[in-house]
């Protein structure tokens, strides 16, 4: 029997969303003029980046780490077995797919210019990180200050007296532009050194398994990461508000179930409450730049849109210390053990093995910081101020009538923003009615039904034949495709199992308490103490949630996802990778998760 | 003295192996159940009050190929050891120390349970897997039964197996003396060994553990398939648990006044014989054991419970590691190979999903 998934070409159309190819670009969708090789590949649904249906504006993301990852593969590192990951659009959702090189005398061929790029980076390592730091900084920066001009009834007697030249809606259109460059410029900025840093660090995790066989991953985690990490700071952030707030003696202003603004409003009232709104402000940049959500969506919530989230965390974190506890992360506690158990591994070793275990420990240690921090720097800080700058021109649209909301502009995909545009600039310039006022209100309606239908279809985890060997290093590393989430995806069962749900051991610990499923990271404030988290996928803003749940399930993720990493951090039992958390646990059941074997089970 | 208590036992050529690994655990701290060393002095009084002519004569011309032969040598040498004469000073020696081990365990006088265990001097060598050479005995009752179990201990070191060992190797007769302990028997809810690495692959990362219900001697003599761990020695994670089909167990019989065989019925023997939190416990103890030494180790233990449900966990004996730990341990990594290398091996090789000959996932 061989165990398959079904093809592309088998999946079928939900009920009242056909056309739906339409909202995407001709390259983006599975075609008959691709079909024998679209056919035989292995696709499967990433829903650990995106877990919701494509607004055809936000493919803008998708779109740009499929470019970018793929050329540091293929054109710039020449990684000798792998090149770019594939993407399509299917039912509203993105399915991706490793792209590998399978003619072994083209590989061996690659090998030698591999060695010579990479080698460069390895080498020099912590300075062009250094000198990246500078890079997205300064690409953020460019962003935020990048001018979005209206459309005045008379240009500004200054262009006629400067002999400028050039108008508004010439500005427009270049700011459009540039905007959209500066995405694809941090795109390229994310993957720059990603590619090698899983590299290093996976041929490190496969070394650790040859010397010592059974080695817990986690504990090859644990070697490796670090301590001091960005996407941890702005937790760190609110817990220094928090012990801000004691100090000052406004922690009484954070009673349960006030807004941010009734909260903010009290502080202002006092000299101790305006000094700690000060404080705010100055953590706001760029520490609240943090999504809710993966960062890929112009809809998920970031603290510095929606100040409920960092509140509520500052919220539990007062009530803590008031209540005499500590909120210190145990930094040197952590370090320490890191300390202890390198020590004690690298003890059981001697000669070539001892040199190379603390070559190849050094150059993933080395590697480790740009992994964990680079997602801060593009998904959260970027991207926040990518998506309200976008709305800048979602708010000149409205103003002309294209649109009846700001957000509306993201139904569009951004080549048809782009001509939006056009059809505004021309209608400002020639004095007469632009089509888009009529064209786009019904369409954007039309966009939004469709799109809430795509929204209910399930996606099927993988679509056509699994492939022999993966090579590609992130599809290894993040997704966690390996054989046991394939077979688990297949619902294989190699041995029967006992479980109501399995995946890998992600944090370690065996814990009991009641399930809440959560779907979209609105729902996190339905979370309440002491219970198991089951959602798709965490995401790292999402660290006050981790000091109140006993434990986490998730659907996708492997040892390095940020479910496992800080789940791990936080002491807080996980299994990640399961596949069907979601579908096969409910809010209110009563569960038992062991984080150190990978089970869940159902005891109530 | 011709008996020292184990926290007395130093010298290994005196009281045997066993006796003085006892007395280190003791002196680290481990929980080792009580009891005395009848150290070779009294054996080799015993060999110089005739014994030893006697043993000489018998032995002289055996060789190894003749099986017939060899046993009935085996059990003339025997019963010579088994009815010598004990000097009235050891018979009385023996006596008294048992009367004080039954008063340190609170138990009547005479009716204290204890397992007589050879110690032999050449046995517990790193480099000589004597193990298994000579006799234990468990819940041996009163001192007079301690003292003849005492005699076999000590002509059990002429079983044809044992004759037939010393000869193979070029080892002499006369060389080989014995201790023999006499030991508090724990009555264990569960009981097993210990090996401080993996005795699959040699790995020194790992700690194995193999546990059954009852007493040890079912996972020692290998009658039992025993449930199976492998711990993380560095992390303490628990990273594989085989739960075997525990078919049967031994445990004291009071009134029998010995160990029975009772069989598991099956919801029991297929339990798990140790919890995680025991399993730490051992890993810890095994540790401990194995820093002191500087050695890998193989251990004994067993777990005891008391009425209200706590356990004690009891090392019983702990001798060096003997297969992996003698040999040389080749490195996994090849000479002269670079990170750079390894990375470039480990792309191309990258992970394996699925067979495609079977038509199978992996």
């Amino acid at each position: 029997m061989t165990e398959r998934f079904p093809s592309p070409f088998e999946v079928e159309t939900p009920e009242g969303c056909e056309g739906w190819e339409d909202l995407y670009p001709y390259y983006y969708v599975f075609s008959e003029d691709r079909r024998e090789f679209e056919e035989s590949k292995f696709w499967f649904f990433d829903s650990m980046h995106h877990p919701e249906v494509l607004y055809p504006f936000d493919t803008i993301t998708s779109e740009s780490w499929w470019v970018a990852l793929g050329e540091m593969n293929s054109r710039v590192f020449i990684v000798p077995p792998a090149l770019g990951i594939d993407q399509r659009v299917i039912n509203g959702r993105l399915y991706i797919s490793a792209n590998a090189i399978m003619d072994e005398e083209v590989v061996g061929a690659r090998v030698a210019h591999f060695m010579e790029r990479a080698g460069y980076y390895y080498e020099h390592w912590d300075e062009l990180y250094a000198q990246w730091k500078d890079k997205v900084s300064d690409t953020v920066e460019r962003l935020k200050a990048l001018e979005v001009p209206s459309l005045p009834e008379m240009e500004d007697l200054q262009t006629v007296r400067s002999g400028r030249g050039l108008t508004s809606a010439y500005d427009l259109l270049v700011a459009y532009d540039r905007a959209i460059e500066n995405m694809h410029e941090v795109w390229h900025l994310h993957f720059e050194f990603l590619n090698l840093g899983y590299a290093a660090y996976l041929t490190f995790f496969g070394f650790c398994k040859e010397l010592f066989p059974d080695i817990p991953d986690q504990a090859i985690a644990q070697l490796v990461a670090g301590i001091d990490v960005l996407l941890y700071r702005p937790d760190e952030e609110l817990r220094k508000l928090a012990k801000s707030a004691v100090e000052l003696g406004v922690a009484d202003s954070f009673r349960v179930g006030r807004s941010p603004d009734e909260i903010l409003e009290e502080l202002a009232k006092s000299a101790p409450g305006k000094e700690w709104c000060a404080e705010l402000e100055a953590v706001k940049d760029p520490w609240f730049y943090f999504s809710t959500g993966s960062g890929f969506y112009h809809h998920h919530k970031t603290w510095i849109d929606d100040l409920t989230f960092p509140f509520e965390g500052i919220r539990g974190y007062v009530e803590k210390l008031v209540a005499g506890a500590s909120i210190d992360r145990p930094l040197e506690a952590v370090q320490a053990e890191r300390d202890r158990i390198t020590a004690e591994y690298a003890a059981l070793l001697e000669g070539d093995d001892l040199k190379n275990f603390e070559q190849q420990l050094a150059l993933a240690r080395t590697v480790f910081p740009f992994i964990e921090d680079h997602n801060f720097y593009v998904e959260h800080w970027h991207h926040a101020v990518f998506w309200n700058k976008m709305r800048e021109f979602g708010q000149i649209f409205v103003d002309n009538g294209f649109f009846e909301e700001v957000d509306d502009m993201f139904f569009l995909h951004r080549f048809e923003v782009r001509a939006a545009l056009y059809d505004l600039i021309s209608s400002w310039g020639v004095g007469t009615p632009a089509r888009g006022p009529a064209y786009w209100p019904p369409e954007v309606a039309r966009r939004k039904v469709l799109l809430s239908k795509l929204a209910e279809w399930s996606p099927i985890p993988g679509l056509g034949e699994p492939p022999e060997v993966v090579t590609e290093p992130f599809t290894i590393m993040l997704w966690g495709i390996t054989t046991d989430s394939i077979q688990n995806w297949l619902g294989v069962e190699g041995e029967e199992s006992e479980h109501a749900v399995t995946g890998l051991a992600g944090s370690p610990g065996v814990v009991e308490g009641r399930a809440r499923v959560i779907l979209s990271a609105d729902q996190l404030s339905e979370i309440q103490d002491g219970e198991i988290l089951v959602c798709p996928i965490t995401n790292p803003s999402w660290g006050p949630v981790f000091s109140r749940i006993a434990g986490a399930v998730t659907d996708i993720g492997g040892m390095m996802s940020h479910a496992s990493i800080v789940c791990r951090e936080y002491q807080v039992a996980a299994v990640v990778g399961t596949g069907f958390g979601t579908t096969r646990l409910e809010t209110g059941q009563m569960l038992r998760v062991n984080g150190s074997e990978g089970w869940v089970d159902i005891i109530d | 003295m011709p008996i020292l208590w184990f926290e007395e036992c130093e010298d290994a050529n005196r009281v045997g192996g066993k006796a003085a690994g006892l007395a280190r655990l003791l002196h680290a701290g481990v929980d080792v159940p009580p009891g005395f060393a009848v150290t070779v002095d009294v054996f080799r009084a015993l060999l110089d009050d005739g014994l030893g002519t006697s043993l000489s004569r018998v032995l002289g011309s055996v060789e190894t190929r003749d099986t017939e032969a060899l046993e009935a040598v085996s059990g003339e040498a025997r019963r010579l050891v088994e009815q010598a004469r004990v000097l009235p000073s050891v018979r009385d020696a023996v006596h008294r120390e048992y009367a004080e081990l039954c008063r340190r365990a609170g138990v009547g006088e005479d009716e204290l349970p204890v397992a007589v265990r050879s110690s032999a001097t050449a046995e517990d060598l790193p480099d000589a897997s004597f193990a298994g050479q000579q006799d234990t005995y468990l819940w041996v009752i009163g001192a007079d039964a301690v003292l003849e179990h005492i005699r076999r201990c000590w002509s059990s070191l002429y079983t044809a197996r044992a004759i037939g060992y010393r000869l193979d190797r070029g080892y002499g007769h006369e060389g080989v003396l014995m201790s023999v302990c006499v030991q508090k028997m724990v009555d264990a809810r569960s009981a097993g060994v210990t090996f401080t690495l993996n005795p699959i692959n040699g790995d020194r990362s790992k700690v194995a553990i193999e546990s059954s219900w009852g007493l040890g001697e079912s996972v020692v003599s290998g009658e039992v398939t025993p449930d199976n761990f492998l711990v993380d020695k560095v992390t303490f994670d628990i990273v594989r648990k085989e739960i075997s089909n525990k078919v049967f167990e031994l445990r004291p019989d009071p009134t029998a006044r010995t160990v029975l065989r009772h069989e598991i019925p099956s919801e029991r023997a297929r339990a798990p014989s140790l919890s995680d939190d025991e399993i730490l416990t051992l890993t810890r103890l095994a540790r401990a054991v194995e820093d002191h030494h500087g050695y890998p180790q193989d251990l004994e233990w067993a777990i005891e419970e008391s009425p209200d449900g706590d356990s004690v966990v009891f090392l019983l004996q702990s001798r060096p590691e003997t297969v992996w730990s003698g040999r040389p341990r080749p490195p996994v990594s090849a000479a002269g190979v670079s990170t750079m290398d390894y990375i470039v091996a480990h792309l191309v090789r990258g992970v394996r999903v699925r067979d495609a000959k079977e038509h199978r996932i992996m």
